[in-house]
């Protein structure tokens, strides 16, 4: 890194919430903004700098054509590029619409589908070009964002931890509510960096940081089934903020096929939840397939 | 004067900065005449209102949240207040003041960010907060411990700062205990001067002459300063339920934008939300403290320049201050923190004040829970009409300047009604403009 790296803060389609992150840092803006040029970052400053920069943050997912090339020619003027948030390395919850008749859609939301040009998917920036780190989050965390900035600057590869919401949930010492109250989660195949939030406010992890490495998803969602949701909503809990993301919508895909096949009353015994397996493995609150 | 006929002069801003989301300015005069005037939104539309459909209610503050990150407990409470009507769910009035609370937090994020962050830096001539601040560190970092304040309230009763995590339909996931919030009354109080500080400094900026004949719009309660509940009324005499606000004003959809343009039906016209309709309508219900402040600082409504939007915002900050401190003091968990219900096939819809206006939200919902229609009406959307109105009569003033210039002076007046682009791409009922 050069002694002052410039900074851009791109925006695609997005809430702005990951951006705001940034600006959330109060105790470290000022301090930060005396180590990096802030190039280009249009929600906090009026100047702008053309590229080429050294540290690029990517909000938002690829929604139409235009947005399409201008990823192209930002990557070309970025050296080093994260995507920062769910929409940006997943897609959104705007890429709901992947599963759904675009047209449709278009026609739901605006009496003028001709006046709006828009793409029929929402893409990861990592379908579109190449991506030198990512933030998960839907928003990011702020302190993940700024230990990433501190790497960077110090000259070193950035790290963040790809085990599951189950590891923090219980070193924040939270009670399991899968286990103590039969709440549905998806902590066991998330990955962590929100510090457990959700388990900690007596509600189940709904998975907003995308999924974990490795995550062992058909035992948790024979678990859930077998706590008493229908497939319908098991695929609705996949089918999130980072519903798009790999093993999510994979599974969720596996899922909404076997309800086919239920429908028909074929194979319905191939997806009867194996309850006692399935709690072994995960139920207490150990995340299968983590490091322990 | 011949040889000027037929010529065309036209002033663009490409990328407005310091607003939330993205959009443009496009202006173009014939002859010196104002032909057009732009407010272009492209922000790529995300289609809520779409795949809202099918999804259980339950999941509807969560993802309505995602529309803006700058207000999310504005979403999540038009979304569950609207639901709630919709299920005939009664909170307790312990919800009604934690939720209020959470709003507090919210208004304070948002007002901080944008009073002192976005827009201050226009009245003091600087590109934005960051440069500011190597000027005049001690303002920035007031800013950033004020908008802090905010931050930290979400965290802790929401969970996080942005899309929080513990609002429920029927009321919270978890209620806080007394003693987790307890301990904000002293840094609030703290907020609460630094807050009255930084008005009285607002108070004494150069202003702009630039007086406008609004219809301004929000929802009045009798007790309260707008926020969760009330009834929605204009300074021309408009008062109805919050549900009716559907027959009272209409989206319509313009070709240089994603967003819609509201218009009042009764008038035609375009009407203004916000900070400067609430203290308008809402005078006598400020707080003490702020209201004290506002005959201190002179500040008397009617106002209806909106480069003064500054101003009001700064005095709804030592309002959300004194609120908050309020029910921090008598807080009490509510039992239970959230209100059981049971599914109905049934409408509902709500409005509440986010920080940047009037913020509608209508639901419908099948016997199964799931949501059959959504409509949403964010408060950028309806300002959008008036904005470009008032630019039309701004731009006489600024005429004369070179072109760079007359951008910059219009960009200003934008940034002053704290657009947020991002929420603005939505739909709600459509008048089609077939003109
Ligand atoms: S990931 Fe979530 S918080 Fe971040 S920009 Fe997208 S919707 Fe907003
Ligand atoms: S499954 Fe249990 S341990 Fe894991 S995140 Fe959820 S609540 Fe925490
Ligand atoms: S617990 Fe899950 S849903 Fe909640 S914030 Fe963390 S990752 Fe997101």
């Amino acid at each position: 890194m050069p002694a002052k790296p410039r900074l851009a803060v791109v925006k695609f389609a997005s809430c702005d919430g990951c951006q705001l992150s940034l600006l959330s840092l109060e105790d470290e803006l000022l301090r930060l903004a005396g180590k990096i040029e802030v190039a280009y970052f249009l929600e906090a400053t009026s100047r702008i700098e053309p590229g080429p920069y050294d540290v690029v943050l990517v909000e938002g997912s690829i929604t139409t054509a235009d947005d399409a090339t201008r990823i192209q020619q930002l990557r070309r003027a970025a050296k080093y590029l994260i995507t920062i948030g769910a929409c940006a390395t997943a897609g959104g919850i705007q890429a709901l619409k992947n599963w759904a008749d675009s047209e449709e859609y278009l026609r739901a939301v605006y009496a003028r589908p001709d006046y709006i040009r828009t793409l029929a998917t929402s893409t990861a920036i990592a379908d579109h070009v190449a991506v030198d780190f990512e933030l998960r989050g839907c928003p990011i965390n702020k302190h993940q964002l700024l230990e990433v900035l501190r790497s960077l600057l110090a000259g070193c590869q950035p790290r963040t931890p790809t085990y599951s919401v189950c590891v923090e949930c219980k070193r924040r010492g939270s009670v399991c509510v899968m286990v103590a109250h039969g709440t549905p989660c998806l902590g066991p195949v998330t990955q962590a960096g929100c510090g457990a939030i959700c388990p900690a406010y007596d509600r189940g992890c709904y998975g907003c940081f995308g999924p974990s490495d490795q995550p062992n998803l058909v035992p948790l969602t024979d678990h859930l089934r077998s706590i008493g949701m229908t497939p319908e909503q098991v695929v609705n809990s996949l089918r999130g903020f980072s519903g798009y993301a790999g093993e999510f919508r994979r599974e969720s895909e596996r899922l909404v096929e076997s309800i086919g096949t239920i429908a028909t009353g074929v194979g319905a015994a191939a997806v009867e939840p194996d309850v006692a397996d399935s709690s072994g493995e995960w139920g207490d609150g150990q995340p299968g397939g983590d490091p322990k | 004067m011949s040889e000027h006929q037929g010529q065309t002069r036209s002033i663009r801003v490409e990328a407005m900065t310091r607003v939330e989301g993205e959009g443009g300015l496009d202006i173009r005069l014939l002859d010196g005449r104002i032909e057009q005037v732009n407010l272009n939104i492209f922000e790529p539309p995300r289609f809520f209102e779409a795949f809202l459909r099918g999804r259980p209610l339950e999941d509807v503050p969560d993802i309505t949240a995602r529309i803006c990150g700058i207000c999310p407990v504005a979403y999540q409470m038009s979304s569950v207040h609207a639901l709630e009507a919709a299920l005939g769910v009664e909170i307790s009035p312990e919800i009604r003041r934690l939720r209020r609370l959470l709003y507090c937090g919210e208004w304070i994020e948002s007002h901080a960010l944008h009073v002192h962050m976005l827009n201050l830096p226009d009245f003091l001539g600087f590109d934005g907060a960051l440069e500011m601040a190597q000027a005049h560190p001690e303002r920035v970092e007031r800013g950033l411990q004020i908008r802090k304040l905010g931050n930290q309230l979400l965290d802790r009763l929401g969970g996080r700062a942005i899309h929080p995590i513990n609002v429920a339909v029927g009321g919270f996931y978890r209620a806080p205990t007394r003693g987790e919030l307890s301990e904000f009354v002293k840094p609030f109080e703290a907020g609460l001067r630094l807050a009255e500080e930084a008005t009285r400094e607002i108070a004494t900026l150069d202003f702009p002459v630039f007086d406008q004949a609004y219809d301004l719009v929000a929802l009045v309660h009798p007790d309260e300063y707008p926020m969760n509940e009330g009834r929605i009324e204009s300074c021309d005499g408009l008062s109805i339920a919050a549900d009716e606000f559907p027959n009272h004003f209409v989206e319509q959809q313009v070709p240089h934008s994603t967003a819609m343009q509201a218009i009042r039906l009764e008038t035609g016209k375009p009407y203004l939300l916000g900070p400067l309709a609430r203290i308008q309508l809402a005078f006598e219900r400020l707080a003490p403290e702020a209201r004290r402040l506002a005959d201190e600082v002179r500040f008397q409504p009617p106002c209806r320049n909106p480069f003064y939007g500054i101003l009001a915002r700064s005095l709804e900050l030592v309002h959300a201050f004194a609120e908050a401190i309020d029910i921090l003091k008598t807080y009490t968990p509510p039992r239970p923190p959230r209100i059981a219900y049971a599914y109905r096939e049934a409408v509902g819809g709500a409005a509440t004040e986010a920080p940047r206006g009037l913020l509608y939200h209508g639901y419908g919902i099948a016997a199964d829970g799931k949501v059959t229609h959504a409509n949403i009406v964010p408060p950028t959307s309806q300002n959008q009409g008036q904005i470009e109105a008032d630019l039309r009569d701004y731009l006489p003033q600024v005429l004369s300047l070179p072109d760079r210039e007359v951008a910059d002076a219009c960009e200003k007046l934008v940034r002053c009604y704290d657009p947020c682009i991002s929420c603005s791409t939505h739909f709600l009922r459509v008048r089609i403009d077939r003109g």
